[in-house]
């Protein structure tokens, strides 16, 4: 009796001792200053490749010639998608050029939204949701899965440089909890797609990660086969029937 | 009628009894959470409008300026009426009121970033405490600043800020003069309901001169804000997002900007202060004397901080037309250079060649001896760029009663023209600089010449998008300009008005010229000047109501000296002289002096003009000593002594004074109000101290026509390390890292 007292006690003891390093969660991929790397650094050139310059001429057609930096968000999007799900810092300078600014305002957009990734990224960048109802739903174990099927960290890439897992925050498909969105960057901007995969269980995920692997694309949206979109399992149980109008006085009568 | 009186009394009383009290409890709209607070007595107590409050003056010499009184609103802060013209923040009217509300990312001259909360003052019928720093003025708001909901407020921002804040006030430099410490004692609470780990942020270098920990920074963005307007480097930026933010520069960069140190006075905490200043004093253990900066022409309004015999840093006073609140880093950090390399005792070179220290008896007696033994007008005397008005004066008079009349300042060139003050002097003032609308910049690269100057420039740029033209060799600007040429032809083509610019500069209601004082070097100094006159009668820019034809000196002396008359004889004195007495005057060439000149260096540092030096007899620094200098646009300063001299240095004027006595000649005067006496009467403005005098004549109208003509070659820079430019500079360890480190690029 006391010893199974004592072991639950340990349990417990261990499992606040898990927890502990996920105090500081960043869910940024990188630091908030640069840190000069081979693969990055403002020596290396940058530019967009032919269509996409004719792409973000047509981004910054969108704004008044004098407010041209109103751009800097779609262009950064751009240059990401270009340069395989994220911006290295002579990326960022390119499009403080393009936008005629300094470059800090530049890195003070990109450091500020976390979907702009400013380290490495694998092909297809897996972002697992790991808002309250998804975390309900057991996001945790969909991304201890991941992390263990791909054998990586969190925010590193796999050795072949397919995969990545990041974390990031509700998506607004908490009905479909848990949920992941594929950032598929291995077809450039032009087949750059960005696509949520719900109703997960762990085994699922790590079926949809082979799938990517193979070279397929998995259909995307729920993947509980009982349901349609949003839909419950089975059909619906309820409104069945043409939607009662609603009580209202009579309107002719007055 | 004291019936009447007394029931009309007896009416307003009831009636404000029974309009205020229970009313205000029902009609009062109750949002926040604590309701009791709004219905409080205090609040109940300042409903009732009290008809005569004690005058209250406004914090910081705040100024209401009504451009125009038909502009003019009534608010009404804690129950006193006060008018302020219309465009006012709450802020604003608090300060005109004589109420200083607590803030920190406010400040006068930035752009309102509204970030920190800590202005939160209560508004009648709004729902909830407003941040006055960004909320304009209404007419007939009725403010209150000092409420429990006011205070609540502010002590709740004020838990949020300290939540991260580190407790290391012991050892943060900031200590004893910072916003957060004193604003935490009347809003802080003694203790914090925060329990988790505190945030760490990695420091970022910023260069030789500005010390950061960032885990100390409250994201204020003043540093910011400053950077990217008022330095004009956009370098430093907010990176990151909620706890994770942070002030930085993304890729390591040197803040290279002339103005950095003013991020250490703007910065309300200890995240951003001074590196050479770190650890080596207290603010309270230091003397505060309010004093002149003699670096360069502008004259910029300084406190010397010092404590025993040291000068331990120094920091900008307010001054509205000169530098605003801001100095430059060469006058913020040259002043370590007043510690090394000084001349301590009088001594004479031997025939060896060494230095012998000798008492001041034996120095003035040999000084004398030899001025003696050679002819009037091989006798010349220089005066260093940091020279004060008395020293120039009694040098001046000294070297006339031996006979000589070569006598000059260094940095006016050989032949200087000191006949019509408007020639030499900036007439439009720094600040009406801010009225113009059109700069040409004519040989003068202001960013290193006269930083202050550059930084009312590109304020009236970025104000009114005034265009600059300018004509000189390549430089770094820090506003839009127009490279309109290199040389001197550019000009002709503007007065002849060939060139493109001509136009803007025509079509401009106040435009100015500013000529460089690096001209006054040219042979063709005279063509120049007369072809600049000409652009200005063109232009139209001398008129009776505006005077934009300017001259940007370089030297703190000059001005002075030019008023005082310090004009040579002739133009080569120096190829034949026998006797030269450099007054401070290191950057003098000497190399044409005969071999048998005797030289005597009076000054304070064993600077250039020590080498060739006989005699050196040790004078005392700006910070030393009494001493009026007139700044670049004609306003006489003074300095005042804030630590004593070093060694057996003695004040320059009184060094001439004594040797005028050992050389039988002496001087009329023996006491700085005598020898002040004596400038009045020579250069009455000098003694004008602290008001500018404008020029009175104008030389566009008054200068004989010029003969010589304009030569092809292209003007240079004068200043090629703002860094070093003078003794001071030159000794200074901290000027020294800053070249090296920032001029790289």
């Amino acid at each position: 009796m006391l010893g199974r007292l004592a072991s639950q006690r340990l349990r417990e003891i261990r499992q606040v001792f898990r927890q502990l390093p996920q105090v500081s969660r960043s869910f940024s991929t990188a630091l908030n200053y640069h840190l000069d790397s081979p693969d990055n650094n403002p020596d290396l050139p940058w530019e967009f490749t032919d269509a996409n310059k004719e792409k973000a001429k047509e981004i910054i057609s969108h704004y008044p010639s004098n407010y041209k930096q109103s751009a800097v968000i779609p262009l950064l999007d751009l240059a990401q998608q270009q340069h395989g799900g994220w911006l290295p810092v002579s990326a960022m300078n390119h499009v403080a050029k393009v936008i005629e600014v300094a470059p800090i305002r530049v890195y003070e957009v990109a450091t500020f939204y976390s979907m702009f990734n400013r380290t490495k990224v694998g092909k297809y960048h897996l972002l697992v949701c790991g808002t309250t109802p998804c975390m309900i739903r057991g996001s945790r174990e969909i991304e201890d899965a991941l992390l263990k099927h791909l054998g990586v960290k969190r925010n590193e890439v796999t050795k072949d440089g397919l995969f990545s897992v990041g974390e990031m925050e509700c998506m607004g498909s908490c009905v479909n909890a848990p949920m992941i969105t594929v950032a598929d960057y291995s077809n450039g901007s032009e087949g750059y797609t960005y696509n949520y995969y719900e109703d997960l269980t762990p085994k699922k995920v790590v079926e949809i990660v082979e799938a990517f692997r193979r070279g397929e694309k998995p259909p995307h949206g729920t993947q509980s086969p009982g349901r349609i979109n949003s839909g419950p399992e089975g059909g619906n149980t309820t409104l069945l029937g043409e939607p009662k109008a609603p009580p209202c006085r009579d309107l002719d009568a007055c | 009628m004291g019936l009447g009186h007394l029931a009309s009394r007896a009416l307003l009383r009831s009636s404000r009894l029974g309009a205020s009290k229970p009313s205000h409890h029902l009609l009062r709209r109750t949002v926040v959470s604590t309701p009791e607070l709004h219905n409080s007595e205090a609040a109940a107590a300042e409903a009732q409008p009290e008809p005569d409050l004690p005058k209250r003056t406004p914090v910081a010499g705040a100024r209401v300026h009504f451009p125009n009184p038909d502009d003019a609103i009534e608010v009404f802060v804690d129950g006193y009426p006060v008018k302020i013209p219309k465009g006012m923040t709450v802020l604003q009217a608090c300060e005109v009121a004589g109420v200083d509300i607590p803030r920190f990312c406010y400040h006068d001259r930035l752009s309102i970033a509204g970030n920190c909360r800590m202005c939160l003052v209560e508004v009648e019928k709004s729902p909830k405490p407003v941040a006055s720093c960004a909320m304009p003025a209404l007419p007939g708001m009725k403010i209150k600043t000092d409420t429990p909901i006011a205070k609540k407020a502010r002590e709740g921002v004020m838990e949020f800020l300290l939540m991260n804040h580190p407790l290391d006030c012991p050892i943060c430099d900031q200590g004893g003069e910072c916003d957060l410490q004193d604003q935490s004692m009347a809003f802080g609470s003694d203790r914090g309901r925060f329990t988790e780990t505190k945030r760490s942020v990695v420091d970022k270098n910023l260069g030789p001169l500005v010390k950061t920990v960032m885990t100390r920074c409250i994201q204020c963005t003043r540093c910011v804000r400053f950077a990217t307007e008022i330095a004009g480097v956009q370098d430093l930026g907010v990176l990151g997002r909620g706890s994770g933010e942070e002030i930085g520069t993304y890729v390591e960069n040197l803040m290279t900007s002339e103005l950095s140190g003013n991020v250490i006075d703007i910065c309300p905490v200890g995240a951003l202060t001074s590196k050479p200043f770190a650890f080596k004093a207290r603010n309270w253990e230091l003397k505060g004397t309010e004093s002149i900066d003699v670096s360069d022409a502008v004259g910029s309004n300084i406190r010397i901080d010092s404590r025993g015999p040291e000068v331990m840093r120094i920091l900008p006073r307010l001054n509205e037309d000169i530098n605003e609140e801001w100095i430059s880093d060469k006058t913020r950090f040259f002043y370590d250079g007043l510690k090394r390399q000084r001349l301590n005792d009088p001594m004479i070179r031997g025939a060896d060649g060494r230095f012998k220290t000798v008492s001041w008896r034996d120095a003035l007696a040999v000084v004398a001896e030899v001025i003696h033994q050679v002819k009037p007008e091989e006798i010349v005397g220089v005066a260093g760029k940091l020279s004060d008005a008395e020293s120039m004066m009694a040098l001046k008079d000294f070297l006339n009663k031996m006979g000589s009349n070569n006598i000059w300042c260094e940095g006016n060139g050989p032949n200087p023209n000191a006949d019509l003050r408007s020639g030499y002097i900036m007439n439009t003032s720094i600040s009406g600089l801010e009225k113009a609308d059109a700069f040409l910049l004519v040989g003068t690269q202001p960013r290193v010449e006269a930083a202050m100057v550059n930084a009312r420039i590109r304020k009236t740029v970025r104000a009114t998008n005034a265009k600059v033209g300018y004509v000189g060799p390549s430089a770094d600007f820090n506003y839009d300009h127009e490279h309109l040429g290199t040389g001197p032809e550019a000009l002709t083509e503007l007065a002849e008005g060939r060139h493109p610019f001509y136009s803007t500069l025509s079509n401009a209601k106040n435009p100015v010229i500013i000529i460089g004082a690096g001209i006054f070097g040219r042979d063709d100094k005279d063509a120049i000047l007369a072809v600049t006159e000409k652009i200005a009668k063109n232009i139209n820019a001398v008129r009776p109501d505006w005077n934009g034809l300017n001259v940007l000196l370089l030297n703190a002396a000059q001005a002075a000296s030019l008023d005082l008359g310090l004009v040579p004889e002739s133009e080569k004195s120096i190829e034949s002289a026998k006797f030269v007495y450099l007054m401070g005057a290191d950057d003098e060439n000497v190399d044409k002096l005969p071999e048998d000149a005797f030289v005597v260096y009076q000054g304070h540092h064993g600077d250039k003009g020590v080498y060739r030096a006989n005699v050196i007899l040790p004078a005392s620094a700006f910070s030393e000593k009494e001493g009026t200098y007139a700044n670049t646009e004609g306003c006489a300063q003074t300095t005042v002594p804030a630590v004593p001299t070093v060694g057996d240095a003695r004040d320059d004027w009184k060094i001439i004074r004594a040797l005028s006595e050992v050389a039988g000649v002496n001087l009329p005067y023996d006491s700085l109000g005598a020898i002040r006496a004596r400038i009045g009467t020579v250069a009455p403005n000098l003694l004008q101290v602290e008001e500018r005098e404008p020029a009175v004549f104008s030389s566009v109208s008054l200068r004989p026509d010029v003969k010589g003509t304009i030569g092809k070659a292209p003007f240079g820079s004068v200043v090629e390390n703002f860094y070093m430019t003078d003794a001071i500079s030159r000794a200074s360890k901290i000027m020294a890292q800053c070249s090296a480190l920032l001029l790289k690029k």
